[in-house]
């Protein structure tokens, strides 16, 4: 058996595929951060909140209605998404023309309250949620053993993540949202309504944290710590990716989730850290973020 | 404002002092005669349902049930954020200003033996009642210190014993990387070698903050054990389990030794996930009639299923009222060791643990029952999760005082 760095190949290459896969859940998050952050100039210190209320969503539609796993994909994000847009619009609206401190605490005290009421509803020791049948089960790869359901879980996050992307690069609705940022006057004066346009930009930010929550029930437990755990390396995530990319919040959410991933085998103390050590390095070197515009 | 308002105002204010002083001469009357307990422990994180609000609901009750007899308890509650500091900052603030006589539980072992320390200095008592670490009988024992609920040696022994003679000889750790997970791992390991096994390796988590072991899972398998010992608890080990499930090891015929698992860590993982696991408490509410009798009590009150740590919250706290009313309120008050020490020399006797005694090294014995968890099918109603495989009885359950290097008991 070859070994690399004084581990065996096929245990690094497995160590790989499962930081890709953490990745992709990092990647989904803080593509909602950089998404919200970019077209809202809030930092939404709720997302790791709301990621959490998709997975209860997801449990409550099997629990309490026997709605199961796939249409629980598609209704979870919407009911959480129609949560975020009220919170958008009685809260969060009111503070856009502040500094972004005010968002961070409003945001930062609303996952404060939204955890310890959840806390106090179902306790912290989590519920269960199974792996849907038609994922359930694993691929023997030859090095590891890759559980069918992670599998899926990475390509729902790519596909979501290219989506997202050419949604905001690539189409004339992207090019309303990018142009509200830069000017929203003058975008208004065009005859778009822009606040509607931003409110509907917070509940797919929203929509998107409340997918990986869903797609994270079957295999984390299902827990109001949840999302504050995931939270502090997404907002790191974010800011080496630079505030408010969408292309570097993908892409370094993948590449972090390989790199903690690495750190798992070669100092598994340090796999907490890394992440932070990364983002210091980053932000002496290039404070915008490896692809933010300085 | 007119005259008459003014002067009522003004007799008011000088009758304030008066009245002031009267209620603070009143509670200084009452304080003597009143035992304050004080709960800390996880509330808000992974430890929260295995011990938390429920736990706190326990001690009230044994407060209540004390106070029925006229002495006065009164308890209080702080979250320690499983933080060392926070918890020192917590118990020193109960001690030197709010006059707290026992603090109860410490929660995660390294805020436990933080806790201890102060304790001993302050001359008060600590009832420790989910803290797993053997140590605290050990090298950090203490005379003012009652370990009551478990400890790692003894989970060691109890399911980490019935593994090895069940085949499983060879072992790779999931350690979480704190005082408590290598103490588990390190007594665990012991145990295994001292009946002929091996420790193949062990891999150190994070702690708190790490929810995807996946890539543990991955490296204890590459080590090919027959055993994979969860060396953590709470959250740590409900992820655990259900990712060991996910990656298929039961199919490639390793085992998982949950060391450390609660009825509600089970609750938490489902039945379908968890079925077949085994596990050591010291408590499981349907043992007995007086068990059962128990959480029939507390049913109400709680939302989680009662495990060995919420039970240990009232009978420590009730065996250490006993004891302070046996010698008086302010003889109890007064010394935190006489009050350990009268409670050593009583015997122990209630509703979740039966019949026991706390040795001199302050460490409460009482049988351990290893359980299997049961199939959705076998399980017939709430909370009815455990088949009861065998008992250890207290004197066999623990470490031998001789071996655990108890400075105070040896001098």
């Amino acid at each position: 058996m070859d070994d690399i760095f004084g581990i065996p190949a096929p245990l690094l290459f497995g160590q790989l595929l499962l930081g890709l896969i953490n990745g992709a859940f990092y990647a989904m998050l803080s593509l909602g951060l950089a998404v919200i952050f970019g077209l809202l100039n809030i930092v939404n210190m709720a997302h790791g909140a709301q990621f959490m209320m998709g997975a209860f969503a997801a449990w409550m539609l099997l629990a309490w209605f026997g709605i199961g796993y796939w249409w629980a994909l598609l209704l979870a994000p919407i009911i959480i998404a129609i949560t975020g847009i009220i919170l958008e619009r009685l809260l969060i609206s009111r503070l856009y023309k502040l500094d972004h401190l005010y968002g961070l605490l409003l945001t930062f005290g609303l996952a404060l309250i939204i955890e310890g009421v959840f806390r106090n509803e179902f306790g912290s020791s989590g519920l269960p949620y199974r792996i849907p049948d038609a994922l359930s089960g694993a691929w023997d790869l030859g090095f590891m053993f890759m559980p069918v359901y992670r599998g899926w879980v990475v390509i729902a996050a790519l596909v979501l993540c290219l989506a997202t992307w050419l949604i905001i690069e690539k189409t004339r609705l992207g090019a309303y949202l990018r142009a509200a940022t830069e000017n929203a006057a003058l975008v208004q004066a065009f005859g778009v309504n822009v606040p509607r346009m931003v409110t509907l930009t917070y509940g797919f930010g929203v929509a998107l944290a409340a997918v990986g929550g869903v797609l994270a029930a079957p295999i984390y437990s299902v827990n109001p710590q949840m999302g504050s755990n995931l939270i502090i390396v997404v907002f790191a995530t974010v800011v080496i990716g630079g505030m408010g990319s969408i292309l570097g919040a993908i892409l370094t959410g993948f590449t972090l989730g390989v790199v903690e991933g690495l750190t798992k085998v070669f100092w598994p103390e340090a796999s907490a850290t890394v992440i932070f050590v990364i983002m210091a390095i980053v932000l002496l070197a290039r404070p915008a973020g490896l692809f933010g515009r300085a | 404002m007119t005259m008459i308002e003014r002067r009522s105002l003004l007799a008011g204010a000088a009758a304030a002092p008066v009245l002031a002083g009267w209620t603070r001469r009143r509670a200084k009357a009452q304080a003597a005669n009143t035992i304050r307990v004080a709960l800390l422990c996880d509330f808000s994180g992974t430890y929260r349902d295995v011990t938390g609000p429920t736990e706190l609901a326990c001690i009230r009750q044994a407060a209540a049930e004390f106070n029925a007899t006229g002495m006065n308890v009164e308890v209080v509650f702080a979250d320690n954020q499983n933080r060392p500091d926070v918890g020192s900052n917590v118990t020193r603030t109960w001690i030197d200003r709010d006059g707290v006589d026992a603090v109860v539980d410490g929660g995660a072992s390294s805020v436990a033996l933080a806790v201890n320390d102060i304790v001993r200095e302050k001359n008060k008592v600590f009832l420790n009642t989910s803290s797993a670490t053997s140590d605290l009988t050990g090298r950090a024992c203490s005379p003012n210190t009652v370990h009551w609920t478990y400890d790692t040696w003894m989970l060691a022994r109890s399911t980490g014993g019935a593994t090895v003679k069940a085949g499983g000889d060879a072992w790779f750790f999931i350690t979480a990387d704190y005082a408590f997970g290598h103490a588990l791992e390190r007594d665990t390991a012991n145990f295994v070698k001292a009946q002929g096994g091996r420790v193949l390796g062990q891999v150190r988590t994070p702690f708190p903050g790490t929810t995807d072991f996946s890539s543990f899972l991955v490296q204890a398998v590459a080590a090919r054990p027959k055993v994979i010992g969860l060396a953590n608890a709470g959250s740590d080990t409900v992820n655990c389990i259900k990712q060991a499930s996910e990656f298929g090891l039961g199919r490639r015929g390793i085992r998982l030794a949950s060391l450390l698992m609660f009825l509600p860590d089970v609750h938490a993982i489902g039945l379908s996930t968890a079925q077949g696991l085994i596990c050591t408490e010291t408590f499981y509410w349907d043992l007995n009639d007086r068990t059962r009798a128990f959480k029939a009590k507390m049913r109400p009150q709680v939302s989680v299923p009662l495990c060995m740590n919420h039970a240990g919250g009232y009978a420590a706290v009730l065996h250490y009222l006993k004891a302070a009313a046996d010698m008086g309120v302010a003889a109890a008050k007064a010394s935190g060791a006489e009050t350990v020490a009268r409670m050593k020399a009583m015997p122990c006797d209630d509703d979740c643990f039966g019949p026991g005694r706390i040795r001199e090294d302050g460490r409460k014995l009482h049988p351990a029952y290893l359980f299997q968890v049961k199939s959705p099918e076998e399980s017939r109603g709430e909370w009815d999760y455990y088949k009861l495989l065998q008992t250890t009885p207290g004197e066999d359950a623990f470490r031998p005082m001789s071996e655990g290097g108890c400075a105070f008991v040896r001098s």
